[in-house]
Parts: structure tokens; sequence; C-alpha cells
């Protein structure tokens, strides 16, 4: 799907002024997702970040119908939603979003996600990952990248790899994975339009890397452009698994090519989580790109793609 | 036309989803509760319920928020579970209520681990207490049958708006056969029309953000302020004082239409008009004290038992009323309130505090995790109760009495009775 920029809607589902952070990549996210799913759209978010946004005390800058839920229950409450749209006859005007971060995904919401996925409702779940639990504090989460310094690693930085998400997701088989970055909002777009495309084929898993200021430790300006180092080194690829296939994304199609990616070191000297980084743990990071991009290399060789 | 069948509890409970039309059931096995899952799926797959949508999810956590979801987008929705499952789901309980949504559940009742153990006591169902729930025990599988068909209407009552409980007893109701009165499908409809939803969330042309942060103050704006926190949980407790009356009301309207009725809703009273001594219980103990009730009376003690149904609200007018004559009341307890007593016990000496009138009230445990409760037991309670009703010493104890506890066959010495 090519979509042009003139195509794209100009309609907001978000009012100006959130309660977000500035520089927060979330609003991308959510701005492109929504203008994508359009108004016939009902989202439910657990406690995260995007709470947040929803504002407080009934007002709500949000246009589409949202009920937020208890953090480890958004892939429950989008199937029992799912269900009543079924049971209404609505669910093929009418499209459900679980917006949660990343952990209401890869942590204390993976049982409700894996049973949603394997029962196949019908919804799309979507994971804005900033890489740990912003909202309470910059917490490590199991999306927590190595090395990461946060509140309850404050002194060695995360010591572990972060979950393969992504990897969970295809093994339950979906019709539809995506994984984007808030450096591409026309990206964001087409995904979540493919994924409303995908409606009654079961859960369709999207996750978007969300840049966070305060969580990651940059200038507010610099969101957008961390976004995109993330994929420019490689290390965040914009992919697609559709019906099991796997598809590298236009953007970061040239990074197969190890010799077109950045050094990884643009993307991490930026942020304030890995000043303590040593020449050994970046090491660890080069390793771990390449990893992946040797496994998406041979996959799409499989497939006959190159 | 209706239908008779011999049903165990938890059939009676998929029967009652099935007369309600019931259209989102979320549920997750657990013993004692899940052949009302089973029931409910077969309806489902044998095209019986069309228009219901069975989510088969992966634990009880996920059920209720499954039909905490549904029930939002409009839909009339039913989940049921036992002890260690219901603990589970606590923190949506307390969402479901919050949300002020007409749901209604089961509960097949079951003591709560450790150490293991599938059989009943009524301890999983009061330690739901102060979820927000309207809560009501049953006696037999045709009760079980018509509280649920009740609960939704008071549940979906605009003075009312909260989600029900109906708790039967774990094997005794929910794996025993009972003939039970199925009723015709149109009269049902009758007395329970579609749900008319207060939270609708499909609705587009009115689109609401549905339990965003709500901060400790008021949100004020020009275009109008909003409650705090305090506000909305202030509204579920007035909810729940004006919910006592729309039961008794719910049950006159049941008794009218279909001939049965249990007490007038709140309470099912048994020999109680010249009763020096009532016995107060819930479920299978009240169940098992009408017959220790006979037994007394032949002896020519003048015994009566109130069978409390209706548990939340906690009736307290009724109760003063119930007991104004009364010169003792034995309550038997088939949980404990661990640190203090009886649930039960307590919550009536606390309805009573104030009454005009205030009976000797004693409290006993009996049956926990399924031990068996026999009459004589129970007889031991009331006359121990009777011969002591005088004792202050007695009265002013700070231990609470188990009856039917073994220690002296595993070598102990027990304390008090």
């Amino acid at each position: 799907m090519v979509i042009k920029v003139s195509d794209l809607p100009e309609e907001e589902m978000i009012l100006p002024g959130t309660r977000l952070c500035s520089g927060c990549g979330i609003q991308l996210a959510y701005r492109w997702a929504l203008k994508a799913l359009g108004p016939k759209t009902i989202v439910t978010n657990p406690a995260s970040c995007s709470t947040v946004c929803g504002g407080v005390g009934g007002y709500t800058p949000l246009k589409v119908p949202t009920f937020y839920c208890c953090f480890e229950t958004v892939a429950a409450n989008a199937a029992g939603a799912a269900a009543a749209l079924k049971a209404k006859g609505q669910d093929k005007e009418i499209v459900v979003l679980a917006w949660a971060g990343d952990g209401g995904t890869y942590d204390i919401g993976i049982q409700g996600l894996s049973g949603a996925s394997e029962r196949g409702d019908n919804f799309i779940f979507s994971c804005v990952n900033n890489q740990a639990y912003m909202n309470t504090g910059i917490q490590r989460s199991g999306a927590t990248p190595y090395g990461a310094t946060t509140t309850t690693t404050p002194i060695l930085g995360k010591r572990q790899l972060n979950k393969n998400m992504r990897k969970i997701m295809e093994a339950h088989g979906l019709i539809y994975i995506a994984q984007t970055s808030v450096g591409y909002p026309r990206d964001i777009y087409e995904k979540f339009r493919k994924a409303r495309e995908f409606n009654g084929k079961g859960v369709r898993y999207i996750e978007i890397l969300g840049t966070c200021p305060p969580g990651w430790g940059f200038p507010t300006d610099q969101s957008v452009n961390l976004a995109k180092l993330a994929v420019e080194t490689g290390y965040w690829p914009l992919l697609e698994r559709i019906d099991g296939k796997l598809v590298v994304s236009q953007p970061s199609k040239r990074y197969l090519d190890k010799s077109k990616r950045k050094d990884i070191r643009e993307f991490l000297k930026g942020q304030a989580r890995f000043r303590r980084l040593t020449e050994e743990d970046i090491k660890v990071w080069e390793n771990y790109i390449d990893a992946q991009w040797d496994e998406i290399r041979a996959e799409l060789e499989k497939q006959g793609d190159i | 036309m209706p239908e008779q069948k011999v049903l165990t509890g938890n059939h009676a409970a998929a029967y009652a989803c099935k007369s309600a039309n019931v259209e989102v059931v979320a549920a997750y096995p657990i013993t004692p509760q899940s052949p009302v899952v089973e029931k409910i799926s077969e309806f489902v797959e044998a095209g019986e319920l069309p228009n219901t949508q069975f989510v088969t999810v992966e634990s009880e956590q996920s059920a209720i928020s499954a039909v905490v979801a549904a029930s939002q987008m409009g839909a009339r929705v039913f989940t049921a579970s036992s002890a260690n499952g219901l603990a589970y789901m606590y923190e949506i309980l307390c969402w479901a209520a919050g949300s002020r949504l007409p749901l209604v559940m089961c509960i097949a009742t079951r003591g709560l681990g450790a150490p293991w153990t599938v059989w009943t006591d009524h301890q999983d169902a009061f330690s739901m207490r102060d979820v927000g729930f309207i809560q009501q025990f049953v006696e037999s599988n045709q009760e079980a049958y018509d509280t649920v068909l009740m609960s939704y209407r008071i549940a979906e009552d605009p003075r009312v708006y909260l989600p029900a409980f109906v708790s039967y007893d774990g094997y005794i109701l929910s794996h025993t056969m009972m003939p039970v009165q199925i009723e015709d499908e149109d009269k049902v409809k009758e007395f329970l029309p579609p749900l008319k939803p207060h939270i609708h969330l499909t609705d587009f042309d009115n689109v609401r953000s549905v339990n965003p942060v709500t901060p400790p103050g008021l949100t004020v704006r020009p275009e109008g302020n909003t409650p705090g926190y305090y506000e909305f949980r202030y509204s579920m407790q007035k909810a729940h004082e004006y919910a006592t009356e729309v039961v008794e009301e719910v049950a006159k309207e049941f008794e009218a239409k279909f001939g049965r009725s249990y007490g007038n809703g709140i309470y099912k009273p048994y020999k109680i008009d010249d009763a020096e001594v009532l016995i107060f219980a819930v479920a299978s103990v009240a169940s098992e004290s009408r017959g220790v009730v006979d037994k007394l009376r032949e002896e020519g003690l003048k015994v009566g038992l109130i069978s409390l149904k209706l548990y939340r609200p906690f009736p307290i007018k009724h109760l003063r009323e119930a007991f104004s004559k009364a010169e003792l009341v034995v309550v038997f307890d088939r949980d404990v309130g661990y640190g203090m007593e009886g649930i039960l016990a307590a919550e009536l000496k606390t309805a009573l505090y104030a009454a005009d009138h205030r009976p000797i009230i004693r409290g006993f445990i009996v049956g926990l995790g399924g031990r068996d409760i026999t009459a004589d037991q129970l007889i031991l309670g009331v006359k121990t109760a009777i011969a002591e009703k005088d004792d202050r010493t007695v009265q002013q104890n700070t231990h609470v009495d188990f009856i039917g506890v073994q220690l002296e066959e595993l070598g102990f010495k027990k304390e008090g009775m």
C-alpha cells in the first residue's frame, strides 16, 4: 500500500492540548494511528502514559470513544468489546483498538494478549514501546534494552536484553504483525490502515517505538531524530509479517546492507540512559543488531525475496 | 410454556442466562463452577443462543475484564467463578462496580486456599464484601435460576446500576440435581425486557471517555464541573441504599408474574412468629437450620430462622424489624472474619447496635472447607447459646467458637467450647 501525503486525512482525532510531556513520541503515534482508523474506532487503554493523554476529570482530547481499564486487562477488554460488537452485528463497521504501553504488553499484559491472540479475537493491539515504565517514573520493563539505566537499574544499567516480543507474537501465528517508529508517521498510518483491513481475522499486532525525553534523557526537540536514528542504525527495523510472510518496509530496506547502517553510537550517545555504556556494552548492541539482520536476511532468502 | 427440568445448580444458572438472553458470556473453568461454563458453551454451539457470544478466556481476570468491556458496549453480560478464581478477579470486580455496570455473576461457593480445598464454605463470597456488588445467597437451584433473573432487573434499574452476585453452595447446590421450572421466554421478556444501557460506547453521536483519571477534587471548567472520585463513590453508596427497596419491589413483581417467592426477597423467615430464639444464617447453613428448628420445636423450644438472602446492601432496617422480638440470636457462619469473628455475626451486631431492642447475639463457626454440618452440631450451638445466654463472661469473650473442629482426635486441646 502506497499512501501519498496528499491522501492523508486532515481530520484530527486528538484535539490539541494533551497532558503528555513535551516531545513525547506517543502523541505522534496516537495521532497517526487514529487518523488511519478513523472515527468509528473504540479505544481501550490500560494504565500507561496514554492514560494521561486521555485527560483527567472527564474532559478528553480524544474524539473517539475511549474506556480505560486495569493494567493487565487491555487485551481481554478488547476481546470483550469485540464480542459485544459481534453480538450486536456492529463488528464490521466499528474497530476495537487496544492501546497499551510496553509494560501492559511485554510484562503484566502478556497473558491476556496471548489468550486473545490464540483465540483469534477481533481487534488491533498496539504497543507503544517507550522501553520502560515511564508513567510510574522510569522503572525497568521487559522491553528495556540492554545497558539502559532506569530508576530500578540506577547504577549498573539493565544487564539483560529486552524480551523479543515480536517473535512471541509471531509464534501465535497472527495474520498481521508490524513494527514501526514515531519517526515515520506515514509508515504508522499505512500499517494501521492495513491492520484495519484485516478486520475479522483475529488480533493484529503493531508495535511502535515511542521516544521518551524524560525517560531516555534527551532534549525534547530530538524526539523524531532519535526515532529515525533507531531505524537508520538498524536497531529498530520497520517491518511487517503478513499472513506469515516477512516484509521489510521501504525505509528499512537499505539497512539489509550493513554498510548503509549508521553507527549505533549515534543513537546511544544522545541519551542519558546510556551514558554509562562501555565499549564492551556497545559490542552487545552491535551483535544484537547484526544477529537481527542476519535472521531477517535468511528469512527473506528463504522466501525467495532476495 | 414453562418447562420442568431436573437440574444442578450450575445448570440452573446456565438456563437463567439463556432465559435472560445474555449477549456476552466470558468465563474460565474452576471447580465447582465449571459446569456453568460447559452448559453455556453447549447452548451457544448448539445454536440455542444465536445472539450470544461466548469468550473462552484464559483466566478469571480476563473473564471479568471481557464482560466489563462488553457491558460498556451496552450488552447484557454474565460470568461465574469460585474461590481462588473469584479472588483473581478482585481488582476488576471493584472496577465493574465503580463503573456502575449492570452485570450479573454467579459464585459457586468454595473455601479459599491455602490449603487447597474444592469444597464449599462462604469465605470466597464474603471476602468480596466491599467491592460494591449487590450480593445474594440462595438455597435451592430454583432459587438460583429465579435470583439470576431478578438480579438483572435489580442491576439494570436506574436507581441501582450496580453489578450483582448470586452465590450458591459448591457441590451442595452446584452439583446436586433438583426440579427447576424454566420459564417461558416471552414471559421472562415481559419481566426482564432487553437492557437499556446507560453506558453505551457504540453510540457515536455521544462520544464518551469512560473511567479516565479522576482527581480528588471536582474538575472545574467553564463547560461544567465534573465530579471527583469522592462524589462517584458517594453515589455508589447511595445506589446501595436505594437498592434494598428495588430488591423488594422486584421480588414482589417476580412473585406476581411467576408465583414463586423467597421471603420478601431480602430474607426468608421460618417459624419466627412466636420465636424467642432465632437462628441467623445464609445458604446451605440456613437450609440445614430449617430441620433443626423443627427438631428443637418438638422439644418445646421456641426457635425460628432468618435465612438471609440479601447480604449487600446489608438490610439493616429489615433486620432490626425481624429481630425486634427475639431474646437470643444464634448466628452460624461458614466463614471467618479472621482476627474478629464470623462475618455475619459481626455484621448483625453492627446492624442491631442502634436498634430499640438488642437481643443477645451469639456466633459460631461451622463447616469450613466443606466439613459436613450436622443437625446435632447446630442443635449443640443453639442449646449452648441458650444455656449461656445470661452469662456476661461468655458474652464478653474475645474468642470465637468453632463447632465440629476435631482437635482432640489430633492430640490437641481445644480452647473454648
